[in-house]
């Protein structure tokens, strides 16, 4: 079609050659791997996947329908990266990084519309920049020059990029810029804005790995108290549909002692994002008391949008994430559900033709799941602090089944292992995380923080309860054939003292303002009143008093109660005593 | 618009056919057989030369003679207001000998996803006077809460019951003027005549047709057209909600049926099939249709979606009910035993669940003790079904008092609770005193997930009383 003279203008165009879906191959593109294109007449953001000879294939972020053959594409010669610096705080982005609140005062309407960019900050505000260096310091990659108060609760810290060399400081002044301009000039010729931007699929770089040892407090009893995980650590939280996967990662999101929280809706319900953006402005941090959302960046790119947005989204999230612990935060990252993600990648390699892996999953799964998690971490960084990115996975087995190769590959990775039950989802036992199968590798070196911290017998008094729901489980399977009375009397009361375990402790209701986040103290002092019922039920068991006797002592019942109660330490101090003097009244 | 002669290969519902000018990936295609038939299909892949087409009608009686034109666009729906009242096929023509339909506006059926920063979180109670669902699984306004069933359960039934009504309470005291904006669409995709007759039969009689649209692709109708039928629904249902402020209930029946189109679509395809040769896109393919329901910001009215679907083998881990799930807010669970018990609805609320229900519920929405009183009545139930298994190994003299409670607990459940007929319409307030009734059977201290002022208001303390106030 064109003409010797005007191939010249269009340099790195390149030709449409077929549509299928999210994927376009194009002829005469002279692109890398990776590089971001803009495909047809209307211009959609898309990304390349595969170049053989004359022929490139494209992932379209957007719906391609009515896009054809003959149609222009044009490359940027960037790769897929994400704009960083304040501003990304308070905010909530599709797959490829654009404001979902931009793009609709874009748009002008509330359905998202094709061929509409947008970038993920703001180049036109002004951020108070404060600089932490003086002209004539030395400066290396990664270190801080200067801070911004970006939101209620976080400081921006600005740094120098990890890919710069670094030098004296030769200017710098503190004052209102936007992130585009210079706030400190080096040596080097090097100017330092405060934007960044970094390829999503590439870590940012960082100095050392490091054992994790201080929990992600989470404040919920089953987790803390028994599966805790690490700031830095990865964890997968497997269950079929409805067992509370997005509640919990909600529940993390919230109450989590992160500093910054990266919510990654993947291929999920608008609604529940929608859910987000609704409660998260007007709940406050626990630790900080300021609204949550000023420490949370929401990604949402929801089953119904682009596929291929969805394939970016995980990258893109991480990336932020990363950014926020080089400035030394813990970051914690949900990704709500890593299967949507691993059906993306399997969706696009089928258009592909590629040659399929495991139940069509392109062969490639395992590797990217690995790659991702093996982003998370505690590190040290390039300028000597420390910073954590810890991932927790939502992930969605077809039929509930947990031998498929989504979940399979992840626990191969991840050390936090929370499986939800259908079994209890169904008999509204939430969260309905099953305790025989669960488990954290992270227990051992986080007991030493639990004891510092919490309480100095902390990991016996788990031990404690772990064995006795262990001992519940193998006597049900008596009771399912016999009944529970003719089970002799001590077995009976472990039985009673397993179900308050359940029932009082375990189970935590995510929508009781009260028992929605457990202090681990509490958490502690709730697991001891049981055990103080425990001790003295087999005690006066001893002297000689008949089971069903111990186990309709008046205060029992109230056990129940210690969830609910907010002046919680008078509550778990009264009930104590009373079970303690109406047990021993009983002999 | 050019005309070509050019098919090359036809293959189950494919054709394709060499070209000479660019086509658009998902356009409109119109083929024209030789005995002066003309049938309409999409272009599912667009490459330089050649296409491939999926033909809505099937592809009986095409041949390589016959004519393929393009027409340059994606496929629309003519929508206006006066679509109300009127019966259409499934590919959206009129077959009730109705006037012709003159537009309003034409829109591409696809749909476009809703900005999830746009949307409002659905949270308006939907009295649909079912108390298995009133009470136990909330339906809100702006929700997608399918119905799981099975071959041969009543599923029709409920729909039509949930249809009829449907209510918002403070509507139903206040003038019936700002009421009355409230719509029926019924999709039908691959259900046999005599279901249709049920369901039009139902609407005549009621007089709900007036406020219906409704798309009838039947089960001897092309299994094709079943992938355009509910975007069809849907983009109607859109824009009587959105841009005319209606409150509207979308039905589709039955999505096994679409998903078997699906299915065929793929095998023609030569695709590599995913789980039991279901394509691999499927869950994204649902999204599609489940995802248009909802509520926008600063928009009046709503769409709602109940999708019915018949799970295979009674199996709700077959992809169709396991992918569904991974996508709706919740679902009613059709139960067969209970079915031949005689329950009518034969809901079982175990495996049900409605997401949307905790905001949608509570006081000045419901009734401050209505999240209290379904937790509590659900762990009384699962205690009771868990017991009825080893009753039938050791017998009730063998269990406790308590456990002995438990089980005339879930027997009372399920005679008067869930059951009530399809033409009984229990307002909410009936349906948690109901609730008390049962509840005031166990001891009070057993009812541990009830806060213990609500007890102390509600609980019938005379249980003689409380089994005569719930005997009628
Ligand atoms: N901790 C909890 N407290 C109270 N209710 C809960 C809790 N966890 C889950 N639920 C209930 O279970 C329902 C389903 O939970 P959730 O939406 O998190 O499931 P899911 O595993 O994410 O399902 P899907 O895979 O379909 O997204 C919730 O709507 C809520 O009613
Ligand atoms: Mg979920």
């Amino acid at each position: 079609m064109s003409q010797a003279e005007d191939t010249q203008t269009v340099d790195e165009d390149g030709v449409i050659e077929s549509v299928s879906g999210p994927v376009v191959t194009a002829a005469d593109l002279d692109a890398r791997m990776n590089d971001v294109v803009y495909v047809g007449d209307e211009g959609l953001m898309g990304e390349v996947i595969e170049i053989e000879g004359n022929l490139t294939t494209i992932q379209v972020y957007e719906e391609t329908s009515g896009v054809g053959p003959g149609e222009p594409v044009e490359n940027t010669g960037e790769p897929l990266s994400v704009d960083l610096g304040p501003g990304v705080l308070d905010a909530i982005y599709d797959g490829v990084q654009r404001p979902l609140d931009v793009l609709e005062e874009k748009m002008g309407t509330a359905f998202l519309d094709r061929g509409v960019d947008a970038p993920g900050i703001d180049f036109e505000t002004e951020w108070e920049f404060t600089p932490t260096v003086e002209v004539g310091d030395a400066v290396e990659a990664g270190d801080v020059v200067g801070e911004v108060p970006e939101t209620e609760s976080i400081t921006h810290r600005v740094m120098v990029p990890p890919d710069y060399e670094g030098g004296e400081v030769t200017a710098t002044e503190s004052g209102e810029f936007t992130v585009d301009e210079t706030v400190v000039e080096l040596d080097s010729g090097e100017e330092i804005t405060m934007h960044q931007e970094w390829p999503v699929r590439e870590a940012r770089p960082a100095e050392t790995k490091e054992t994790p040892t201080i929990p992600l407090v989470s404040g919920q009893r089953i987790l803390d108290g028994l599966f805790p995980i690490a700031k830095g650590g990865t964890a997968a939280i497997p269950g079929p549909f409805g067992s509370g996967k997005t509640v919990t990662q909600h529940q993390l999101a919230k109450w989590a002692d992160a500093d910054i929280v990266v919510y990654v809706g993947c291929g999920e319900r608008g609604n529940e994002m929608t859910e987000v953006i609704e409660d998260f402005p007007e709940l406050e941090d626990p630790q900080t008391g300021k609204p949550l959302m000023s420490r949370t960046c929401l990604i949402a790119n929801t089953s119904n949008m682009p596929v291929a947005a969805r394939e970016s989204c995980i990258y893109t999230g991480i990336t932020i994430a990363e950014y926020f612990r080089d400035m030394g935060y813990d970051v914690a990252l949900m990704a709500d559900s890593t299967s949507r993600w691993a059906e993306a990648m399997r969706e696009i390699s089928s258009r592909l033709e590629e040659m399929p892996g495991e139940e069509g999953y392109p062969a490639y799964l395992a590797a990217s799941l690995s790659e991702f998690y093996e982003r998370a971490g505690k590190f040290q960084l390039l300028n000597g602090d420390e910073g954590s990115v810890t991932a927790i996975g939502a992930v969605s087995p077809p039929g509930g089944d947990f031998s498929e190769p989504v979940t399979q590959n992840t626990l191969r990775i991840v050390k936090t292992f929370w499986a939800l039950d259908a079994d209890l989802a169904e008999r509204r036992h939430f969260p309905s995380i099953n305790w025989n199968e669960s488990y954290s590798l992270y227990r051992q070196q986080l007991d030493p923080w639990f004891r510092e911290n919490v309480a100095e017998d902390w990991p016996e008094v788990r031990q404690w309860a772990v064995d006795v729901l262990d001992e519940e489980a193998e006597l049900q399977e008596i009771v399912q054939l016999v009944g529970k009375d003719a089970l002799p009397e001590d077995q009976q009361l472990t039985l009673e003292v397993a179900r308050y375990l359940r029932e009082a402790w375990l189970q935590q209701n995510a929508f009781h303002d009260v028992d929605t986040y457990c202090d681990p103290k509490k958490t502690y002092r709730m697991l001891g009143a049981i055990r103080t019922f425990n001790d003295e039920a087999f005690e006066a068991l001893d002297a000689g008093v008949p089971a069903e006797e111990i186990q309709d002592a008046d205060a029992l019942p109230r056990l129940n109660r210690m969830a609910t109660a907010e002046e919680w330490n008078e509550y778990i101090d009264e009930l104590e005593s009373e079970i303690e003097s109406q047990i021993r009244a009983l002999y | 618009m050019k005309e070509y002669q050019t098919i090359t290969e036809i293959s189950g519902p494919l054709v394709f056919a060499e070209v000479d000018e660019p086509v658009g990936y998902d356009e409109i295609v119109e083929i024209e057989t030789d005995d002066g038939r003309t049938l309409r299909g999409q272009v599912l892949e667009s490459s330089e030369g050649v296409v491939s087409i999926q033909v809505f009608e099937g592809t009986g009686g095409i041949d390589r003679n016959a004519s393929v034109r393009f027409l340059g666009e994606t496929m629309k729906m003519p929508v206006t207001e006066d679509l109300l009242g009127r019966v259409l096929d499934g590919s959206g023509n009129p077959i009730d000998g109705g006037p012709e339909i003159v537009p309003d506006d034409r829109i591409d059926i696809v749909g476009k996803a809703i900005n999830p920063y746009s949307r409002e979180y659905p949270e308006e109670f939907i009295q649909t006077g079912v108390s298995g669902i009133d009470g136990m699984n909330t339906l809100v306004r702006g929700q997608k809460l399918p119905i799981f069933s099975g071959s041969g359960l009543p599923h029709n039934d409920l729909a039509l019951q949930i249809a009829r009504q449907a209510s918002v309470p403070e509507e139903e005291e206040g003038d019936d003027e700002e009421g009355s904006e409230f719509a029926v669409i019924f999709g039908a995709m691959g259900i046999t005549a005599e279901e249709a007759n049920e369901f039009m039969d139902d609407f005549e009689r009621t007089g709900a047709l007036e406020r219906s649209v409704v798309f009838m692709n039947l089960a001897d109708d092309p299994a094709v057209e079943r992938t355009v039928t509910p975007r069809l629904a849907l983009t109607t249902a859109e824009y009587l909600a959105f841009e005319k402020g209606y409150h509207v209930l979308v039905i589709l029946t039955d999505i096994t049926n679409y998903c078997e189109a699906l299915r065929e679509i793929g095998a023609a395809r030569e695709e590599v099939p995913g789980r039991r040769g279901y394509p691999g896109y499927m869950y994204t393919d649902l999204a599609q249709l489940y995802e248009r329901a909802g509520r926008i910001e600063g928009k009046e009215g709503s769409v709602t979606q109940i999708p019915i679907l018949t799970m295979p083998g009674d199996d709700d881990t077959h992809p169709i009910p396991d992918l569904t799930g991974y996508i709706t807010e919740g679902q009613i669970v059709m139960d067969r035993d209970l079915n031949s018990q005689g329950i009518e609805p034969p809901i079982n609320v175990l495996p049900s669940l409605s997401r949307l229900m905790d905001d949608g519920i509570g006081e000045g929405l419901t009734r401050g003790d209505h999240a209290d009183v379904s937790d509590q009545m659900y762990a009384a139930y699962a205690e009771g079904e868990d017991l009825r298994d080893l009753v039938n190994i050791v017998g009730r003299e063998a269990l406790s008092e308590l456990d002995n409670k438990y089980l005339d607990f879930a027997d009372r459940f399920e005679e008067e609770f869930i059951q009530q007929g399809y033409d009984n319409n229990r307002s909410i307030d009936d349906t948690i005193e109901l609730g008390w009734d049962l509840l005031s059977e166990l001891p009070k201290e057993s009812l541990n997930r009830i806060d213990e002022d609500l007890i102390a208001e509600h609980y019938r303390e005379d249980e003689t009383e409380a089994a005569e106030v719930s005997a009628d």
